[in-house]
């Protein structure tokens, strides 16, 4: 039985004790309800709930182990003669997955039988080729150990796949019946209900922690995996970036860093004033009916994504920029700039730099108004020297905010930025930041055991911890400067 | 009632400073003050008294056109400042508030400080030409505000760091700093503890000397102390105009008797 | 303290002043005033304008992928070159190649020739048969493996136009760009023109775009978008049966259940953390956990929706725990009142009425995760896929394309005729995100309740 039929079994019986279950609490007082602890869907969730959360919980740990359990078996069975060249033991298991996938659709399109597969051996017969007609493709050709190995991993996990659907249909069954072995009248099944409501609940509240969890190992994980191939310290302090597939990189961080922050400060001195001056004017100076217009123009530029800037930054801004600005000032002829991003970039920044700072000025108490406007003082006078300075520390939080969404922001950058690490002040040349750097070395065949491609983790990580930091920071400020009017 | 001291107060005709005729407000569809007519001396203290929402504070907002801020407030009608309608078109509010200062009900020092706070009127309007003469008024607007003893030695401490009286008497010294010719103060006691509100009603005695101070409260006894005249505001209405003695002891409308003696407020 | 009428003592205004003559002071200060207002609606009028730009920009290149230029012609399917022997079997009919099916091509283009006023000097049928889309062979095979018994009739058939032809028509490709590029000749725009007169040419709207699969390099004329709003269907369909559940029910407990102690409050900082982190960082976390650790395929929507829905989490709970605030505490007091339980006062009451707030959450949050790309690139999404994922659950597991990532692919391509594909990719996207905010907009007028 597959997985997914094994959870559908498994909630078909949940179900079916939920009304077993309700029945036989209303039979227990011949019908009448009053006589119960409970209402009487109480005590068909309670069997509901014991019946299908053990068994789901089991099903959905079992299925995540399970690949652990099998490879680490398979693998004993690869000696270090089947790793080619330059590849390495994770490739190989690739295949004996893929390789085992393929014997099982061969199976199931009749191409190749059962006692046919046990007899078969790799020395004596094209694999591949038949691999290939049922449509799977195997790179290399198919060693005897590595088919020996897949064929393991397809018993193994036929194995698993029964022993896991009699477990989970048993946990299932022995949960509905030992639920309403329990169905007395006086049996407090609400309570016991909603305990069990309960535990779900908080489960569902961990989701994020474990996301958290999840981001900070595998960072960290593969991070550490990378610099044990390449020296930390070159990553920190060299000068250069420049991968080599054939070995011998340089994948030194300070060229993306100062990519990342040259095309973050370009958009930060485009949004921070204009997304200011946005907030003032329609927090202190539109009417309700001109706000009422133009904060959700605005707004739509906060929800459109940012592969439409992207797109606008290489087809509109790019080549805008380089043939009325770079060319004839002689400054560069690429299209893909700091100075692309970075407007684009302060483009997408202006609604988020508007909304935060309209909440930090409204937040700031009419009275402080009442006050300077008492004394005479205009409008503006009254912005620059009360409302702002009142409103500081929250509008520097929010150009944090708006500095780590700058940092982490992906798509404007890969679409305009370009693919050049360079420490260069022209902002009308090509340069690249960590994200760029991060995307073009996980995507594409790449080798998951090289420095080149581990290195992306480690520019995750300190992609993580910078905007980590501003995120603590910028929330720090804001809560400290809400406490200060509350 | 029978606690209630009067001021001592010389009775010698002064000049009117405000003139306010047929003066209506509306908010959107709300009738807040109708046919308001009231002439207010200088050098004199002016109390408004009424149950809340009678309109009082309204018609206070009026007097330096405070109310321009609220958009859907309209008010017709006449307000003479000096013999000259501040709601003239050729006004501009802003030197309006200048000659009319304003003291709120509760204290909004600016989060700058104390020197700030007090020098802010100045600086925008330009008061002062250099730094020792703003030092001069700053020392000279904190003593009228009587809390330059208090402050003197930490005038770059934040203003919002004081006890709630000395905030109000600062926002009292920021308000006179400005050299205002009338004084407006909306219940500026009523956030204050009683030992703060008496150092507060004896610096409104002693302002009377200089300005013309107009004091909404709905405290009758802080009437009595404070002002030399009462208006009493009753449903958007004045119902009666006159000296404070006369209001308190002998009012001629019966609805002021009611609201005098507790029947209504 | 000193005596007020002397004019020189600081602080005080010289002389009497009227109210209706504005001093020099005051009309400098308003003019700082009117600056300033300038400033306040010059931001706007830019932050207006980048708004028109970005949308006229997309607009301007994309709107013509709905409109696609065809040729239809009637084609003999002789059996000479088809069915050689005759005898009808699909499987001899198969080896016949996309090859072979051009010189059928070839010889529709002759048979038009011989009308009159068609037919350019110097352009052979052959070359003129370069004008259809080299999809047009292998539509054309498809079409007669699909109906053999149709082998040695005339049918009239419909061709995609070759992506230069079509981009004459739209204004990208003119008779001196032509006479320097290899793919297209002056003289078959002549042609081209020639039979847009004769009624054979026609530009149309484009169903294809909508539909079609994802094409190759040098055919963007076949391109379209099918592949990519199915596996964008189907990880929302993944995105919204986990984030919905788990959203809501750690919600609740947030709001409702859980204590006031430090593993609340870190929850609470994890979350609102989470939602700042870089979305490209949760393209990490799916490629390691997903992919590397997990063992799911790459380029599957199931592990594009599990990454979205990691993503859009915070999002949902935000939002859905401010829906829960704003119930009023008098509802559940009003229920505890007559007895319910703790959790039969959320569930009944509480729940029912901040479920137009948690719906807008969901449906915004749904939008946001439908327009992320990064994320989605590091899982492998990007893999140039031409089969329709199955239906689900499978289809979950089916390598599949995803709206924006297919905007990101087709920018990478060479051909300006995707620099069209991918703006009107964006429009497509623009019009679902546009048809989901307005959802959430009429859900929240309409249920909305002020308390």
């Amino acid at each position: 039985m597959s997985a997914g039929l094994v959870i559908l079994a498994v909630i078909a019986i949940a179900i079916g004790g939920f009304f077993i279950g309700r029945s036989r609490a209303l039979g227990s007082v011949q019908g009448d309800v009053r006589k119960l602890h409970s209402l009487p869907n109480y005590y068909g969730q309670t069997v509901f709930l014991f019946s299908a959360v053990p068994a789901l919980l089991v099903t959905f740990a079992w299925l995540l182990l399970q690949p652990l359990y099998v490879e680490s078996q398979v693998s004993g069975m690869i000696t270090a003669a089947d790793v080619p060249e330059g590849g390495s033991m994770s490739l190989v298991l690739a295949d004996v997955r893929r390789i085992s996938s393929g014997l099982d659709i061969a199976i199931t399109s009749g191409a190749l039988t059962e006692d046919q597969l046990a007899t078969m051996s790799a020395d004596e017969t094209d694999v591949r080729a038949q691999l290939a007609e049922v449509g799977i493709a195997v790179a290399s050709e198919v060693r005897q150990n590595v088919f020996a190995a897949a064929k393991e991993y397809r018993d193994i996990n036929a194995g698993l796949k029964i022993t896991l659907t009699i477990v989970a249909l048993v946990l299932a069954l022995g949960g509905a019946v030992y639920a309403m072995s329990r169905i007395t009248p006086d049996f407090r099944a609400r309570n016991v209900a909603e305990m069990a409501i309960k535990a779900l609940l908080i489960l569902s509240s961990t989701v994020a922690i474990l996301t958290t969890i999840g981001i900070v190992f595998s960072l960290l994980f593969e991070t550490s995996n990378f610099f044990r191939m390449y020296p930390a310290k070159d990553f920190f302090l060299s000068l250069t970036w420049n991968p080599q597939f054939t070995g011998g990189s340089d994948l030194g961080i300070a060229p993306l860093l100062w990519g990342t922050l040259y095309v973050s400060f370009v958009a930060l001195v485009f949004a921070v004033p204009i997304g200011l001056l946005v907030a003032v004017f329609l927090s202190e100076y539109a009417s309700k009916r001109v706000r009422s217009l133009i904060k959700p123009a605005i707004e739509i530029l906060a929800g459109i994504p940012t592969i439409v800037y992207g797109l606008f930054a290489l087809i509109t801004i790019g080549p805008l920029l380089r043939d009325y600005f770079a060319q004839p000032l002689g400054l560069g002829t690429s299209s893909s700039s700091v100075l692309t991003a970075g407007l684009v970039m302060g483009i997408m920044l202006i609604p988020f730099v508007s909304s935060l700072s309209d909440d930090v000025i409204n937040a700031v108490p009419q009275s402080m108004r009442d006050g300077s406007y008492g004394l005479g003082a205009t409008q503006s006078e009254t912005v620059k020297q009360v409302i702002l300075p009142a409103a500081l520390p929250g509008i520097v939080g929010a150009v944090l905010l708006a500095a780590s969404r700058a940092i982490g922001e992906t798509m404007i950058v890969v679409m305009g930025a370009g693919a050049a690490a360079k420490l260069s002040l022209n902002p009308f040349e090509a340069m690249t930041t960590i994200t760029v750097k991060i995307v073009s070395q996980l995507t594409g065949d790449t080798e998951f055991a090289s420095p080149e491609t581990l290195v992306a983790f480690a520019l995750g990580l300190s992609l993580f911890v910078v905007t980590l930091g501003l995120n603590v920071l910028a929330l720090y400020i804001v809560r400290k400067y809400r406490e200060q009017y509350e | 009632m029978n606690d209630m001291s009067f001021v001592e107060r010389n009775v010698d005709t002064k000049n009117i400073k405000i003139a306010a005729k047929d003066v209506q407000v509306y908010y959107g569809d709300t009738h807040a003050i109708k046919d308001v007519n009231v002439n207010i001396e200088d050098k004199t203290v002016t109390a408004f008294i009424g149950p809340s929402g009678c309109g009082k504070s309204t018609f206070l907002r009026c007097l330096n056109r405070m109310n321009d801020t609220i958009d859907v407030c309209r008010v017709k009608g006449d307000i003479l400042l000096d013999g000259e309608d501040i709601y003239d078109k050729k006004v501009d509010p802003v030197q309006l508030r200048a000659k009319v200062g304003m003291v709120f009900q509760k204290p909004n020092p600016f989060p700058k400080s104390i020197y700030d706070n007090v020098a802010y009127g100045p600086r925008i309007h330009g008061l002062a030409k250099n730094k020792a003469e703003l030092d001069e008024i700053v020392e000279k607007s904190l003593r009228r505000g009587a809390i330059w003893d208090e402050v003197k030695d930490r005038l770059d401490a934040p203003g919002t760091g004081l006890s709630g009286g000395q905030q109000q008497r600062l926002c009292i010294a920021r308000a006179v700093a400005t050299e205002p010719e009338v004084l407006l103060m909306d219940e500026p006691c009523s956030a204050l503890d009683p030992i703060a509100t008496a150092q507060v009603e004896e610096l409104i005695d002693e302002l009377r000397e200089r300005y013309s101070v107009i004091i909404v409260t709905h405290s009758m006894q802080q009437a009595a102390r404070v002002s030399q005249k009462t208006a009493f505001f009753h449903l958007g209405n004045l119902v009666e105009f006159g000296e404070t003695g006369q209001i308190f002891t002998n009012p001629e409308d019966p609805r002021t008797e009611s609201y005098i003696t507790g029947r209504i407020g | 303290m000193t005596d007020a009428t002397s004019s020189n003592v600081p602080g005080e205004r010289s002389g009497k002043t009227s109210l209706y003559a504005q001093d020099a002071r005051t009309k400098r200060r308003n003019a700082a005033e009117a600056r300033f207002r300038a400033y306040g609606i010059a931001a706007i009028v830019v932050a207006i304008l980048a708004l028109i730009g970005l949308v006229s920009s997309i607009l301007y290149n994309g709107s013509s992928a709905f409109r696609q230029t065809f040729i239809t012609m009637d084609i003999y399917l002789d059996p000479a070159k088809l069915d050689k022997d005759g005898s009808g079997d699909i499987e001899k009919i198969a080896k016949v190649s996309t090859f072979g099916y051009a010189p059928l091509i070839a010889k529709a283009f002759e048979a038009e020739f011989e009308k009159p006023g068609i037919g350019v000097e110097g352009l052979t049928a052959k070359k003129a048969a370069k004008m259809i889309s080299k999809e047009g062979p292998a539509d054309l095979r498809r079409f007669v493996l699909a109906n053999p018994d149709k082998i040695g009739e005339t049918v009239t058939f419909k061709f995609l136009a070759s992506g230069r032809i079509d981009g004459y028509y739209k204004g990208r490709v003119t008779a001196e760009t032509a006479k320097l590029d290899k793919n297209v000749s002056p003289e078959q725009l002549l042609l081209a023109d020639q039979l847009k007169e004769a009624g054979v040419l026609k530009t149309t709207f484009n169903f294809g775009f909508l539909t079609n699969a994802d094409a190759s390099e040098n055919r963007p004329e076949a391109a379209g978008l099918g592949v990519a709003i199915l596996g964008s269907f189907y990880m929302m369909l993944v995105v919204l049966c986990l984030t919905l559940p788990i959203g809501v029910a750690a919600s609740i407990y947030l709001e409702e259940f859980a204590p006031k102690n430090w593993i609340t409050d870190i929850v609470e900082v994890n979350i609102s953390n989470l939602a700042a982190v870089p979305s490209i960082v949760f393209g990490i976390l799916g490629l390691a956990i997903f992919i590397n650790f997990m063992g799911l395929p790459q380029s599957a929507p199931i592990v594009g929706g599990l990454v979205l829905t990691l993503m859009t989490l915070p999002t949902i709970i935000i939002a859905t725990r401010a829906s829960l605030k704003a119930v009023p505490p008098s509802i559940r007091d009003a229920a505890l009142g007559v007895g319910a339980s703790k959790m039969q006062a959320v569930f009944h009451h509480v729940l029912p009425l901040a479920a137009p707030g948690i719906l807008t959450g969901t449906i915004i949050g749904l939008a946001q995760a439908l327009g992320e790309t990064a994320p989605l690139l590091l899982i492998g999404m990007v893999a140039f896929v031409r089969e329709y994922p199955a239906g689900p659950p499978e289809g979950f597991f089916d390598p599949a394309a995803a709206l924006p990532v297919q905007v990101y692919n087709w920018t990478q391509r060479a051909d300006p005729a995707f620099v069209e594909r991918a703006s009107g990719a964006i429009i497509v996207l623009l019009v679902f995100l546009l048809a989901m905010n307005a959802i959430a907009i009429i859900l929240r007028r309409r249920f909305e309740r002020r308390w």
